[in-house]
């Protein structure tokens, strides 16, 4: 049985490329064949034998996903590396409208005969289901694009670095934290890149290559008379950035209880950190329950906003898409409608961006072709606006689609995920120092931990890495067994004060799973540290003898 | 290339092992045909079907070990996949825990495939759904399911002669009615090798009245209280003890198994006696594979024995480091059960709560598996062996092993899907006393 945590580490795809002895999905490459990308001309004959196929078997909507996925993982531990795993999957999926209901099929088999075949699957598919459709797909109008491209700008492809470097420096940074007091190690690298070619019958289409990094570490130690341990895995964010997010400049780091990072990351830094701080976290105090104002950390805030903001505005979700597995949200239609609900206080500013530079979810258009950008969801505290895709628009009263579509794969069916979803920093000129100094009873939480949310994101509970206890505007020393519990209303209703544009940061998911068959979303959370006030802290503490 | 027969994967992988000259090769080999439909508010949403297959090549030189894998299968992509894999193997750095590949090894013949489940056309796919939509519209109730079935093989064979070869299929159906005021939401999840076992009526039945009657639900306090799990939220909970049955990280410290000093807990009974749980790939009811990956035998392994911890999983690497039997990780968990129905677990109940569902399970403290997480969809308040009246969501912070020590009483063993893992456990509902509800939630 496969570990749960290693879903949330990995994302799904990847889980069995991690693990020894079960075979990788995916087709493992040679390095410098990553470098070589499929002619967008060959993409769009494929495309156009798709598209004619369907239309010729009665699809009145179809769109063609040709994608080419690469990832890399080289995973260590301690002195040791554990696997070097280069997968390539490449094949085609196709959506279809036909009756007025969709259907999908994808094969990896790129010839015309197998291409038209998986077209005309898809539209069968679609003329079974409308028997049971209640109302035909709606999908808001859009033009084609024509022939176009994107691609994500990135300083330094991640697949070019020779394998020995990346080896080398996560056996420095294992070596590292193992000096600072570490048990054990495991660190990992993961890249990820994207080739995505679209074409509909609207006319477009588009090519598109997209950049993902992910470095990380988990670090335990352990107290050899009492046997008790505790972890602390890295400060870093994924990113949708290439190989320059792990070549650290000094304006980067922000000084604090540990250095934090910003855009960029010093794994071998963040590592030594951790391996004394894990000591430390052995023998802090454990947590008295009760009520503390929290300052919370961008490193951890971006989990908070993720659970509590994004995944409740997804239209899908309000619609009811989404009950049988992933849940309903809290912020229904009316709410949003009486333009008067109070999400969070007056200081809560929540923007939607699919365009922010470096982040996980950048891209120029979604995967069903719609051109991508950034709106309000929260203004001034008030639910303004939602996550759609083409055929939920209409349901807004909106003319076109919010560009929110998403497919983990050539053979998943694309359908509504989050775009980028960040806390606007405070307005007004204000540092970290300046939140903590006004708190009598509080704790101050650094990097994400145990998350759970209910099925219409009220209730939430987070733990995280660090934590610092603050009394009297001072932090007087770490704290251990803390996890917080709110509703999500309320916390954000708490939020009284937020640190100003220069320390705004990203974080982020790189397996966000929602859908069934389950698919991974890679999102990114920006916010600068914030104040909550009169959170209830838990004791996480037990005892199984 | 769908799906193989014995003979005709031995001669592919005989091909491909023809073009090694590494010091040891192995090859896997599988394929997989899947559909599925997806449903909510009260109509179908997606649907689709993905065939694929791929073929899996490592090529070892020394401790140096190379995988490459391809989805094509003509004479020169086979030989290039094998190049491929040898040209890896001599990129990598040695392995310190690199363990050379089995031998031929002997496998009981394998329960996993029911032709039905295989032959699951658009239409038969379309029509359980159809059985399923019109309980809820019936009821004036909102149904979002999913039904997925799929069929395949798996095979090995390596330089040393080692042979294995398994088809299987499942279909795993779940279903959420909600009332269409959207104050009421009901659960039910089938599991089965054979979808002629699948009755999606039935099911659907069971999540429309739990829909009905959880509508207006009461707040009560959180707390302690006696509780009776049902065999789906029984999996989610227990899977987290499977989890952490693995030797290593038990004998380094870092897991609910582990004692100080590098000694664990096996031999040690750490919950109630009445609790025994295996695993057995020949079970009728919860058949799996009878070789793992690397190609080990799967056999009825007791891991939890009258509370005792029995057994722990060993990769090959640290079973040979220990000089012990490398038992395999298992795909499936059997708990051994009582008599009595969830029907009459709720008539033996003064107080306590009745929870269908259990969601977003997350490890708090891996030390002690402190688990949180929420009921969800049918929480429901008991009182002198009665459903009185449904109850507002609680969030729990509970310990399974805890939990197991807190037992009351054991139910009927029954095939259930975990939400969270989407595996197929044979579980019954468990009587808890003192299970720990830590917050309210609104959710319905």
């Amino acid at each position: 049985m496969k570990r749960k945590d290693f879903i949330y580490l990995t994302g799904m795809g990847a889980v069995a490329s991690m693990m020894p002895g079960i075979p990788v999905i995916g087709r493992p490459i040679e390095p410098e064949q990553a470098l070589e990308t499929i002619d967008p001309a060959l993409k769009k004959r494929i495309a156009d034998v798709a598209l004619n196929a369907a239309r010729s078997k009665g699809a009145t909507y179809t769109d063609v996903r040709i994608g080419r996925y690469l990832n890399q993982f080289v995973i260590t531990r301690e002195d040791k590396v554990q696997n070097i795993v280069n997968t390539e999957s490449y094949g085609m999926g196709v959506r279809v409208i036909a009756n007025g209901s969709w259907g999908f099929a994808a094969t990896d088999r790129m010839d015309n005969d197998s291409i038209a075949k998986a077209a005309e699957q898809a539209v069968a598919i679609a003329k079974e289901n409308s028997k049971l459709l209640t109302e035909p797909v709606r999908l808001a109008p859009q033009k084609g694009y024509g022939e176009v491209s994107w691609k994500a700008p990135i300083e330094k492809n991640a697949f070019e670095v020779p394998i020995k470097e990346k080896v080398d420096l996560l056996l420095g940074v294992n070596d590292a934290s193992m000096k600072a007091g570490a048990n054990y190690i495991t660190s990992l690298l993961f890249l990820v890149n994207e080739q995505k070619y679209f074409a509909s019958t609207d006319g477009s289409y588009i090519d598109q290559d997209i950049h993902r990094i992910w470095p990380a570490f988990f670090v335990t130690k352990i107290d050899a008379t009492t046997g008790k341990f505790e972890t602390r895995n890295a400060l870093s964010a994924p990113m949708g950035m290439g190989y320059e997010y792990l070549n650290v400049r000094p304006q980067d780091k922000i000084q604090s209880v540990t250095t934090l990072y910003k855009g960029r990351y010093d794994m071998l830094e963040d590592a030594k950190a951790a391996g004394a701080q894990a000591g430390e976290k052995l023998k802090a105090k454990t947590v008295e329950a009760g009520k503390y104002d929290l300052i919370l950390d961008p490193s951890h805030l971006w989990l908070t906003i993720h659970e509590s903001t994004g995944h409740p505005t997804e239209l899908d979700r309000v619609l009811g898409y989404e009950a049988n597995f992933a849940g309903t949200s809290f912020l229904t239609l009316d709410k949003w409608e009486s333009k008067k609900f109070n999400y969070g206080s007056k200081l809560v500013n929540i923007v939607a961006d699919k365009t922010q530079v470096g982040s996980l979810g950048a891209v120029g258009y979604d995967d069903e072709g719609v051109q991508c950008g950034q709106w309000d969801i929260i203004k001034d505290g008030i639910l303004v606006n939602y996550q759609t895709i083409r055929d939920q628009a209409h349901i807004l009263g909106l003319t076109a689609s919010q560009g929110c579509c998403y497919a983990d794969n050539w053979s998943s069916v694309q359908f509504q995920r989050m775009p980028n979803i960040s806390l606007q920093p405070g307005k007004e000129k204000k540092s970290v120092d300046d939140l903590i100094k006004g708190v009598e009873k509080g704790i101050y939480i650094i990097g994400d931990g145990s998350f759970s949310i209910d099925q219409q994101r009220y209730n939430f509970q987070f733990g995280g890495q660090l934590f610092y206890e603050i009394k009297n505007g001072k932090i007087v020393g770490m704290l251990r067994d803390v996890a917080y519990q709110a509703n999500s209303q309320e916390f954000w209703n708490s939020c009284v004060g937020i640190a100003d544009a220069s320390d705004y940061r990203l974080g982020g998911a790189f397996g966000d799973g929602k859908g069934q068959p389950p698919q991974s979303n890679a999102v990114s959370h920006g916010s600068s540290t914030a104040r909550f006030n009169g959170v209830n802290v838990i004791n996480t503490a037990r005892n199984i003898g | 290339m769908a799906i193989l027969t014995k003979d005709e994967a031995r001669a592919l992988m005989q091909k491909v092992l023809s073009y090694s000259k590494a010091d040891e090769c192995e090859v896997n080999l599988n394929g997989t045909d899947r559909g599925n439909i997806r449903y909510a508010r009260n109509s179908v949403s997606t649907s689709g079907k993905v065939s694929q297959s791929q073929l899996v090549v490592s090529s070892a030189y020394g401790k140096k070990l190379g995988i490459a894998t391809i989805n094509e299968f003509d004479d020169a992509s086979l030989e290039k996949v094998v190049r491929r894999s040898e040209e890896l193997a001599h990129l990598a750095p040695e392995n310190p825990e690199y363990v050379p590949f089995l031998g031929p090894q002997t496998y009981a013949e394998p329960i996993t495939f029911v032709k039905s489940t295989a032959e699951v056309s658009p239409k038969l796919r379309s029509d359980l759904v159809a059985q399923s939509l019109q309980v809820a519209k019936d009821a004036k109730a909102v149904a979002a399911g999913f039904l997925e079935d799929n069929s395949g093989f798996t095979a090995m064979m390596n330089s040393k002669g080692l042979f294995a070869y398994n088809t299987s299929t499942n279909v795993n159906f779940s279903i959420t009615v909600r009332t269409e005021d959207g104050k009421g939401s009901g659960y039910a999840t089938r599991g089965y090798n054979d979808v002629t076992k699948l009755d999606t009526k039935t099911a659907t039945q069971i999540a429309t009245e739990k829909a009905v009657k959880s509508a207006t639900a009461k707040a009560i306090e959180p707390g302690k209280y006696t509780v009776i799990l049902e065999p789906a939220a029984v999996a989610v909970l227990l899977e987290n003890i499977f989890f952490d049955l693995d030797a290593r990280q038990a004998e380094e410290g870092r897991s609910s198994m582990s004692l100080p000093g590098g000694k664990t807990r096996l031999g040690e009974k750490m919950v109630d006696e009445r609790v025994t749980i295996y695993s057995d790939p020949l079970n009728p009811e919860l058949p799996t594979s009878t070789w793992s990956g690397d190609g080990r035998p799967q056999e009825k392994v007791t891991w939890i024995e009258k509370g005792v911890i029995k057994n722990l999983s060993y990769s090959r690497y640290w079973a040979e480091k220990n000089k012990v039997k490398a038992v395999p990780s298992p795909d499936g968990a059997i708990m051994e059960g009582g008599t009595k129905s969830l029907d009459e677990l709720i008539k033996g109940t003064k107080k306590g709560v009745l929870v269908t569902r259990l969601w977003y399970i997350r490890t708090v403290d891996p030390q002690t598996l402190l688990l949180t997480g929420l009921t969800r969809d049918g929480t429901f308040y008991i009182e002198n062996g009665e459903i009185k009246y449904p109850i507002k969501n609680f969030r729990f912070n509970e310990s399974p092993l805890i939990m197991l020590n807190n037992l009351e009483e054991i139910g009927k063993v029954e095939r259930t899907v975990s939400v969270e893992s989407n595996t197929n456990y044979l579980l019954p509902p468990l009587k808890i006393r003192d299970f720990t509800f830590s917050s309210l939630s609104d959710a319905v």
